[in-house]
């Protein structure tokens, strides 16, 4: 799950210093950016296509209610069972719940950050359910014992050798290789083991249709479509912002979510689950159970000033373009989903107090703003979040929790003076006068640049000056 | 198309005011040559852009008000800091949304127009170079590209000076680490975005970077004189200036 904040930059500090760290992911991202351009040079294209993506996302969340019992009606009438989930405990126990109702002590699970973000995996360990990561990337973190440091590419912080180490040192009778065709078949074989004696297979959800009751898994492994046909019961898990109103949304959703995401056309595999084994169907499990995860999502959803964060389709385009991230990471931000998105989503679910920090690790550049395929203009709303982090205002946990007395005052200072012209002039020429007197050093700015120079004279001087002489 | 107009007003920023005030007088220099009238309000001080951006909004809108106040009228409002003409541009609304002056807000967003931009696609200007070669790059800020989206402006100029060799740096669009109370609240972070952007500049081998934003040049300019790196930013008004043989009447 996640860790708390109050140590964000301590963590960050830590990051910048690691050269390796730094180095894969300036690479990684560096190579997902172009990999995404590819797509979208056109930047008309980009636009037409983020307009119909933003249109979509705002149409479902302005009837996201209807939806969702539209949704349940379909999916309960396509033989699909339904859970609401109000928090993170209930949804753990609602899985558990499940499992236990079928005997089971062990369940392989497709990649989702929804049960990251619940902290399903330690929920159902405490318990005596064996829990396997089947995703590539997941499954290498499970056996390190770490989170995920991108949504989208979850060991995105580990290079090949480091993997190569791990599998040697976990699968001793198979030799050192830094092969990735033979790594990728070492932990096939292991999981495929797995999926034939697994009874519970657990996936997330990228969208949910409520026309259809359809349930959609966007996937590059195949352990997606694995986890949900082969074990008997498939229980998915997602959050309630996922559904859209109709069929017709997904292509549009779906084409802006892999070229943005990985800047792929279209991923491997693409899976639209309608319902469980049907008479006479070969394959398929015998049960589909969806929990529908809210977990702060509905306080969001009624905050007119944020609702906009919840069309995110977690293509991960943000995170791929944060300078910020870029030089600290993913796990510095100690969130379920690092980033622009999670400096958003963060102390929106779990208030300002325990994630307001994070709304300083911005410098509001606008290039997550950008290339968000569903125009959630992010960098505005870290802005937005700063003013109820200083301020105690709006509807969001802890607003005013991160107002100092001190930065309160440098403020009330500033615009004392800068809102009175003649005083800020006045001000202005005493220290233009005395520009030799003025500290040559000032931590922290001074600590890796020379401080400015002061002008001699101020524009304001030297435009009266100019129009002194010019008559 | 926009028409020419006979008068603008011009908003210097405070950066310019303090530390860059010659970027402020050749920009007007600049103007006054093309035949427009240059009004410089004496009352105005700060477009409010760091206490906003720091989310101290009313402390913000306390001195946005003045230059509500003191940038009235029809006449465009040219701004040589894309930072600061996004902050008027853009984020007035949202700062006085639901206040008495959002319709005044809304009027002077409306008049807002960055330098370059004026100049290329106002003005339509036209640059004879007069200076020797010389090699430079150009870090817009990220003001300018994505929120003014200006950033093709000043390159436009730039090639309109025959001696002027223009090389682009690694990682060109990205943000030069300054963001305000960033560069102290993340002071690391901060100096980790300068480094590698001052090194991108100065693997180019240029004689000088130009920038439409003195925010920016403070703080790569700073890193340089901290790395006792030679190189250092011109403002665009300043370099235009000094190319075409600067200000006839002077």
């Amino acid at each position: 799950m996640v860790t708390k904040t109050v140590d964000f930059s301590a963590r960050a500090v830590e990051a910048l210093h690691n050269a390796r760290l730094r180095g894969s992911f300036r690479d990684a991202m560096d190579d997902l950016i172009r990999k995404r351009l590819d797509h979208f040079r056109d930047e008309t294209l980009f636009r037409e296509l983020s307009g119909e993506g933003a249109a979509i996302r705002a149409r479902a969340l302005s009837r996201l209610p209807e939806l969702l019992e539209q949704l349940e009606r379909k999916l309960v009438s396509n033989g699909i069972t339904v859970h609401w989930a109000e928090d993170a405990a209930q949804a753990n126990e609602t899985v558990l719940k499940i499992i236990r109702a079928h005997d089971s002590r062990r369940v392989i699970k497709g990649k989702s950050m929804v049960t990251e973000e619940i902290g399903l995996n330690d929920f159902l360990e405490t318990r005596n359910v064996e829990v396997l990561e089947s995703d590539l990337g997941e499954y290498i973190l499970q056996l390190l014992d770490e989170r995920p440091s991108h949504i989208v590419m979850p060991a995105i912080h580990k290079t090949k050798a480091q993997i190569a180490e791990l599998f040697a040192r976990k699968f001793p009778e198979i030799p050192y290789t830094e092969d990735v065709d033979t790594l990728t078949a070492t932990a096939r074989r292991v999981l495929r083991d797995a999926f034939r004696s697994t009874r519970i297979g657990i996936s997330g959800v990228n969208f949910m249709v409520a026309e259809t009751g359809t349930l959609c898994l966007v996937e590059n492994e195949g352990n997606g479509r694995m986890c949900t046909t082969i074990p008997d019961v498939h229980i998915a898990v997602t959050g309630i912002e996922k559904v859209v109103e109709k069929l017709a949304d997904v292509p549009p959703l779906l084409a802006l979510l892999t070229r943005s995401a990985t800047g792929q056309p279209i991923t491997t595999y693409f899976n639209m689950i309608s319902s469980p084994r049907r008479e006479g169907e070969k394959d398929g499990p015998k049960e589909v159970h969806l929990v529908l995860v809210d977990n702060g999502r509905s306080d969001i959803f009624a905050n007119p000033d944020f609702q906009e964060t919840l069309r995110c389709i977690r293509c991960g385009a943000c995170i791929n373009h944060c300078p910020v991230y870029t030089r600290i990471g993913g796990h510095s931000y100690g969130t379920t989903y690092p980033g622009p998105i999670g400096t958003v989503f963060a102390p929106l679910q779990d208030g300002l107090k325990e994630r307001g920090e994070l709304l300083s690790a911005s410098t509001l550049c606008n290039a997550c703003t950008e290339v968000c395929p569903v125009r959630i203009p992010l960098a505005g709303l870290i802005n937005r979040l700063r003013a109820e982090y200083a301020a105690p205002r709006g509807n969001v946990k802890d607003a005013g929790s991160g107002r100092s007395w001190k930065e309160a005052m440098a403020w009330k200072l500033w615009s004392a003076v800068y809102a009175r012209p003649r005083l800020y002039q006045r001000l202005l020429n005493w220290g233009l006068k005395h520009r030799d007197r003025l500290p040559r050093e000032l931590a922290p700015w001074s600590d890796s640049r020379a401080m400015p120079v002061i002008a001699e004279k101020s524009l304001h001087q030297l435009v009266r000056e100019k129009s002194e002489a010019d008559q | 198309m926009r028409e020419k107009p006979t008068q603008v007003l011009l908003f210097g920023s405070c950066l310019i005011d303090v530390l860059y005030p010659q970027a402020g007088m050749d920009a007007i220099a600049l103007l006054e040559r093309e035949g427009i009238e240059v009004v410089f309000p004496q009352a105005q001080t700060c477009c409010g852009q760091p206490a906003f951006n720091a989310g101290y909004r009313d402390e913000a809108r306390k001195v946005a008000r003045v230059q509500l106040d003191c940038l009235q009228g029809d006449a465009p409002v040219v701004v040589p800091s894309a930072s600061c003409a996004a902050m008027m541009k853009h984020h007035y609304v949202e700062l006085f949304r639901d206040q008495p002056e959002a319709e005044a807000a809304a009027q002077l967003a409306a008049r807002i127009v960055e330098f370059t931009e004026f100049l290329v696609d106002v003005l339509r200007i036209r640059l004879q170079d007069q200076g020797p070669d010389i090699r430079v790059a150009v870090h817009s800020s990220c003001s300018a590209r994505r929120e003014m989206n200006v950033a093709v402006q000043i390159e436009s100029l730039l090639e309109q000076l025959a001696q002027v060799e223009l090389v682009h740096q690694d990682h060109k669009a990205e943000c030069c680490g300054f963001g305000g109370t960033f560069a102290v609240k993340q002071a690391e972070i901060s100096a980790a975005m300068v480094a590698d952007k001052t090194a991108a500049l100065l693997r180019c081998e240029i004689d000088r970077y130009i920038t439409q934003d003195c925010g920016c040049m403070m703080n790569i300019d700073g890193a340089l004189a901290s790395q006792q790196a030679p190189l250092r930013g011109t403002h665009i008004a300043t370099f235009l200036m000094e190319r075409t043989g600067g200000n006839e009447d002077s």
